[in-house]
């Protein structure tokens, strides 16, 4: 078990490498630089020309790449242009509150998911199923940028319940404990739930059809044969096993976690990883970008091998050495 | 017999692209509308359109003749114009409303729509294209080449497609066909390691086999054995992209990343409407939906196509 993390760790080196590397052409092969989108009529070509010297935007492409891989390699990922900041205090400053907002939609993704699956499950092509289903299936098409407006219409501006960005009130300053955390809660509400409605149908049409599957296998009968009552058997016996395929799917949705948050924060106001990689994207911040997407390219990967880790842990038979 | 999922999503398809298609190219009966007279009128307002001598149109849904004069009212004020100055009059019908520049939504919404359609078709094409390549390169070439092209892969897949997407939009501000190329560019890794796979094992299935030992040649193989048996996974994995370019491109547009500006696409509409969601609800509303139903019904032929390579096998 050791091993494997050990080793799958490793191969993580090349696999950051070669996505660093690409990010860096695709940056480079891009027209325009950070001098031409300050937005000055008045700065002369030569100013425009002195700010990319400053930046060493003037050197060759290959000299820049080698000297910010050489940087990257010892921990330091530069400085970005926007900010005057470096540019791992950047992304330190935005990433609490983009776990903050993927962790709430992960755990509504799971919980809503689950509840639907097993209500639909309980009584297979029944009406709640049908409904489920038909329910899933919509918000699998549905764009989670149309979800959010309709969200902030009808929650916030039509009924008033929660605001419909930032993370914090204006008057934060003056809260402090318990309504400061009340105050941060009823603004994660809405893009959280956006977030993770459009996973929550994914998840629940999946847990559905293996929980479907688990039911027709002999254990059941067995279990059912022993006298266990219908619910205990369907929360405990059947969604055990029906879980297991699950967690390798949540490693497969944090991709997709991550590129909607970037929309997701755009649309809330939400000061995170999103926001910075759009507005570093935008502003050709060249150091913010690499940095921003060698941060997200690392989390994918870890997260797909918390995936599979956490699967050994929670499957025995996979534990066994093959 | 077919899946029912399968007919209900090419239905679903099959009203998009026909309705797109032919009605994208259909002119307005209000013209370029009226911003000052016809601003955000909900559906299916009947409004009443006067051609000037001057040559401009009012368009407006309460139109009295007073005096010898039409007053043409509109939110905020009424017009009144003399009956000489009035060429022709006829009434026309907005059935999805009007923005609040006072256009017409339907004919912007179908052409929106076979913009959107145009350009994540193609794009599905091009990752057709680009990952059947380098799926069978890998499958067929060395060991070097295989590991290369996979590791390649791997590590576009690491990256997070939209992040990628708009990473490179926001770059290169694509046109159409700049997006068309982005698009299928970003898209065609699944695709790619689908086909490694599936020729891997193909090529260990004894018909195969058993054509080789016969003396088949090699191309004679991929024509009758491989070509056939890669066809319905691929038509699965195409119709679930097509859905994922569709939402793509309109989450492009929807930041202002994607076609460029002045033209309708679904994504654009939906964020145009949102700036005036209380007083035009109706605008993001409907391409909305549109997405949906196109994503849903691209779901159900992908889920359907499945059920029917169940049962066949």
């Amino acid at each position: 078990m050791k091993r494997i993390v050990l080793r799958r760790l490793l191969a993580l080196v090349p696999l950051v490498w070669l996505v660093a590397t690409l990010t860096f052409v695709v940056v480079q092969a891009a027209p325009g630089s950070y001098a031409d989108t300050i937005d000055n009529p008045r700065l002369s070509p030569e100013t425009r020309a002195q700010i990319s010297a400053r930046y060493g935007l003037d050197r060759p492409p290959l000299e820049q790449y080698l000297s910010w891989l050489g940087a990257v390699a010892t921990g330091d990922l530069g400085t970005s242009f926007m900010y005057r900041q470096p540019v791992s205090t950047v992304l330190a400053r935005a990433l609490p509150p983009t776990i903050l907002l993927a962790g709430a939609a992960l755990l509504f993704d799971l919980v809503l998911g689950l509840v639907l699956a097993v209500m639909a499950a309980r009584r297979p092509y029944g009406w709640v199923d049908r409904i489920t289903s038909v329910l899933s299936l919509g918000l699998y098409g549905v764009p989670s940028f149309w979800l959010a407006g309709l969200l902030i219409l009808v929650f916030s501006l039509l009924l008033g319940w929660f605001p419909a960005s930032h993370m914090h009130s204006v008057d934060v300053a003056r809260l402090s404990g318990l309504p400061r955390l009340a105050d941060l809660l009823r603004h994660l509400v809405l893009p959280a739930l956006c977030l993770g409605l459009v996973g929550a149908a994914g998840t629940a049409r999946y847990l559905r059809a293996t929980l479907l599957d688990v039911r027709s296998s002999r254990f059941m009968l067995a279990a059912r044969a022993r006298g266990i009552p219908e619910k205990r058997l369907l929360w405990v016996h059947a969604l055990r096993p029906a879980l297991l395929p699950v967690v390798t799917l949540f490693g497969l949705s944090l991709p997709i976690l991550v590129s909607g948050s970037v929309v997701i924060e755009t649309i809330f106001s939400w000061p995170g990883m999103g926001q910075v990689a759009y507005n570093a994207a935008r502003a050709r911040d060249i150091p913010l970008i690499l940095g921003a997407t060698l941060i997200g390219a690392v989390a994918v990967i870890l997260s797909n091998l918390a995936a599979d880790v956490l699967y050994a842990v929670v499957d025995p038979r996979a534990r066994r050495p093959s | 017999m077919r899946p029912p999922r399968l007919l209900w999503g090419i239905a679903g398809i099959v009203v998009l692209f026909v309705a797109c298609l032919v009605g994208g190219s259909m002119p307005s009966p209000v013209g370029e509308g009226d911003p000052v007279h016809a601003a955000l009128l909900p559906p299916g307002t009947r409004v009443t359109v006067l051609d000037l001598a001057d040559g401009r149109t009012l368009v407006s849904p309460a139109v009295e003749l007073d005096n010898g004069e039409y007053l043409v009212h509109g939110r905020r004020l009424t017009t009144a114009i003399p009956t000489g100055d009035v060429v022709s009059t006829h009434d026309a019908r907005l059935w999805l409303g009007s923005d609040r520049f006072g256009r017409d939504v339907l004919p912007r919404f179908l052409r929106g729509g076979r913009i959107s359609l145009t350009i994540a078709t193609l794009g599905a094409m091009v990752a057709l294209f680009v990952g059947l390549g380098v799926g069978l390169a890998a499958a067929t070439g060395g060991r070097l080449v295989d590991a290369v092209l996979m590791r390649t892969v791997d590590a576009v897949l690491a990256f997070p497609l939209l992040l990628l997407l708009i990473l490179v939009s926001a770059l290169f501000r694509p046109g159409p066909a700049m997006l068309v190329a982005v698009l299928g560019l970003t898209s065609w890794m699944g695709l790619a390691r689908l086909v490694r796979g599936q020729v891997l094992s193909l090529r260990a299935r004894s018909f195969i086999q058993a054509a080789r030992v016969a003396g088949t040649r090699e191309l004679r193989i991929w024509s009758l054995h491989y070509l056939p048996n890669l066809r319905a996974p691929l038509a699965q994995d195409t119709a679930l992209r097509m859905g994922n370019l569709v939402l793509a491109e309109a989450t492009l547009s929807f930041l202002g990343l994607g076609i460029p500006a002045g033209l309708p696409s679904w994504g654009a509409m939906i964020a145009d409407g949102q700036r005036v969601m209380l007083d035009g609800w109706w605008l993001s509303l409907f391409p909305g939906l549109a997405i949906t139903t196109l994503v849903v019904s691209l779901a159900l032929i992908g889920d359907g196509l499945q059920q029917t390579g169940e049962a066949s096998a």
